[in-house]
């Protein structure tokens, strides 16, 4: 009687203690600051894991960092050859989809995350994007939604890379993620997940702030704020160069 | 050296941007056009967002237009009545095109209008100066000075409204010079242009003025209307990008001193046939792209739209 109490209290807690292996996180930087002649940045994720209990047995730890960009609605257009030019026909509305994102694991993604779990957290790129209302006129929705994928991964702004995470005695763990130049401003998630044979034990999540600073702040506040002042400002300078370099040019031919 | 632009969020190199605007100010010194036919496109191609390219390249536009103005103004090659009655007729057909530009986009088939747009007007003027400008080549070649012709007394004479055009040698009725203003207006609003080469051939062959006269006069009236269509664009889309349109015009106004130079000395026949083979080059290739298979068939565009 006894025995079995403890036997169902053990089965009680081991989730509990699966759950009690916790991340403490470190980030290289938690703010990146677009300035005039920012060119991307490099942002080193570590932390370690905390545990109250032994490491559990079983399949090993695994690590899945995943950075992600402020989600807007895109649309995605398709050309088709019609009286002999190409233009847009079919178009399909992405719900949201991130402007930036990036998965470093720890070992191969297919063998580290199960598909339900990935349906569940949303971790994969294909589960970042959320496309559920698009169109069902259109058949193969799914070509539109590869496209975006493979129109940003083109452009780095999508990135997976599998075994970059690397995991010391399951306990620590570090990674990089690259961030490029063409940076839109924002709150960026980053989420790290523990995983054991596929399954999510523990998951973390913080933000690092983009924002544009300095010249690049006033320019862009004025230009929302005060855009008929932006816009005279813009002309002014025009044509002050412009004058200027003639001014310039015509006293230099005299000489 | 890499910079960010605030208002495009793309990061591009500076000596890149620097080279492309000296570039075209050269063209645009030389043939009076403001060189936003090429600088358009061009900024597409690297990737700067097209909103941001006309916006900006209509602020650019007013600066390599200014230097190259008061080049042709010190050289009293500018028709200051002329220039006010295009003016005027280009200020209500930039409002105008600006109208035409938003609902073609709540279309969705912004791209493909603009496009067409660009490869039906510089393949008709450019075919057209070409022959022209060849025949006129040939006629001089042969026959030495050939004897000045008389203008037509054809419909532009037959209108009311008459005026004395005094830099240009005119007697003519203001109708046709605020159309074609007008026309440009709305062109230059949609195409994301100055418009002088489509104005540049249309005060030479339609009202009839001296070749002389109608760079400066063209520069001089693309000046406002461009930073008409500037202000509107800074108001109503903010995408006006100012650092990427210093950039742009720090090459351009240099360009186009040079430029001016350069035309200055060249005969203009010969400036008209480059002119023209130009303007063709730029038409072939956006025709290709509409005619050959893109290697990507899908595009992202923001949502909104439609």
């Amino acid at each position: 009687m006894v025995r079995s109490l403890i036997a169902a209290l053990c089965l009680f807690c081991l989730p509990a203690v699966a759950a009690e292996e916790q991340v403490v996180l470190g980030l290289s930087q938690d703010r990146v600051a677009i300035t005039a002649t920012f060119d991307g940045s490099e942002i080193l994720i570590f932390g370690a894991i905390k545990r109250e209990a032994p490491i559990p047995e079983g399949p090993p730890l695994e690590v899945i960092v995943t950075v992600a960009g402020p989600s807007e609605p895109l649309t995605v257009r398709r050309k088709e050859r019609k009286l002999g030019i190409w233009v847009n026909t079919d178009s399909v509305e992405v719900d949201l989809a991130p402007s930036f994102y990036a998965v470093a694991t720890s070992g191969p993604f297919k063998d580290i995350l199960t598909n339900t779990e990935d349906l569940r957290y949303r971790v994969s790129i294909e589960r970042a994007i959320r496309s559920v209302g698009a169109a069902m006129h259109i058949e193969a929705a799914q070509d539109f939604a590869d496209a975006v994928i493979r129109i940003r991964e083109s452009e780095s702004l999508y990135s997976i890379r599998e075994n970059t995470v690397a995991v010391d005695e399951q306990t620590l763990f570090r990674t990089s993620i690259d961030m490029p130049a063409d940076l839109t401003e924002g709150d960026y998630a980053a989420r790290i997940f523990l995983t054991r044979g596929g399954n999510v034990v523990s998951q973390y999540e913080t933000t690092i702030d983009v924002r544009k600073v300095g010249l690049e702040r006033f320019l862009y506040n004025m230009s929302r704020e005060q855009p008929v002042w932006y816009g005279l400002m813009s002309l002014v300078i025009a044509i002050a160069a412009g004058w200027g370099a003639s001014t310039a040019f015509r006293l230099l031919r005299e000489k | 050296m890499q910079i960010y632009l605030p208002i495009a969020e793309v990061s591009v190199n500076a000596f890149l941007l620097l080279g492309l605007g000296g570039m075209v100010g050269i063209l645009s010194g030389m043939f009076g056009v403001g060189g936003g036919f090429l600088m358009t496109p061009l900024l597409f191609f690297i990737g700067i967002p097209p909103a941001v390219a006309v916006a900006t390249e209509a602020n650019q536009i007013v600066a390599s237009s200014f230097s190259g103005v008061l080049a042709h103004f010190r050289r009293r090659t500018v028709d200051f009545r002329m220039g006010t009655v295009l003016l005027i007729g280009g200020l209500i057909g930039a409002g105008l095109g600006v109208v035409v530009f938003n609902y073609l986009k709540s279309l969705g088939q912004v791209d493909l209008l603009v496009t067409l747009c660009y490869v039906v007007f510089l393949g008709v003027i450019g075919s057209l100066m070409f022959i022209e400008s060849l025949r006129a080549l040939r006629k001089a070649k042969k026959g030495g000075a050939a004897p000045a012709k008389r203008r037509q007394r054809g419909w532009v004479h037959a209108m009311p409204f008459k005026m004395r055009f005094r830099t240009s040698g005119l007697y003519i009725s203001v109708i046709p010079p605020v159309l074609v203003g007008l026309c440009v207006g709305v062109l230059s609003a949609i195409m994301g242009v100055g418009g002088g080469f489509i104005m540049v051939p249309a005060m030479i062959y339609l009202l009839g003025m001296p070749t002389k006269v109608v760079v400066g006069t063209s520069l001089f009236q693309i000046i406002f209307v461009t930073a008409f269509t500037t202000m509107l664009h800074a108001t109503t889309n903010y995408t006006v990008d100012v650092v990427l349109a210093v950039l742009l015009l720090v090459g351009g106004v240099i360009g186009a001193q040079i430029g001016t130079v350069i035309g200055a000395r060249m005969p203009a026949e010969q400036l008209r046939v480059l002119l023209a083979a130009l303007v063709l080059v730029v038409c072939g290739k956006l025709a290709l792209d509409l005619l050959l298979e893109p290697s990507e068939l899908y595009s992202l565009g923001a949502s909104g739209g439609h």
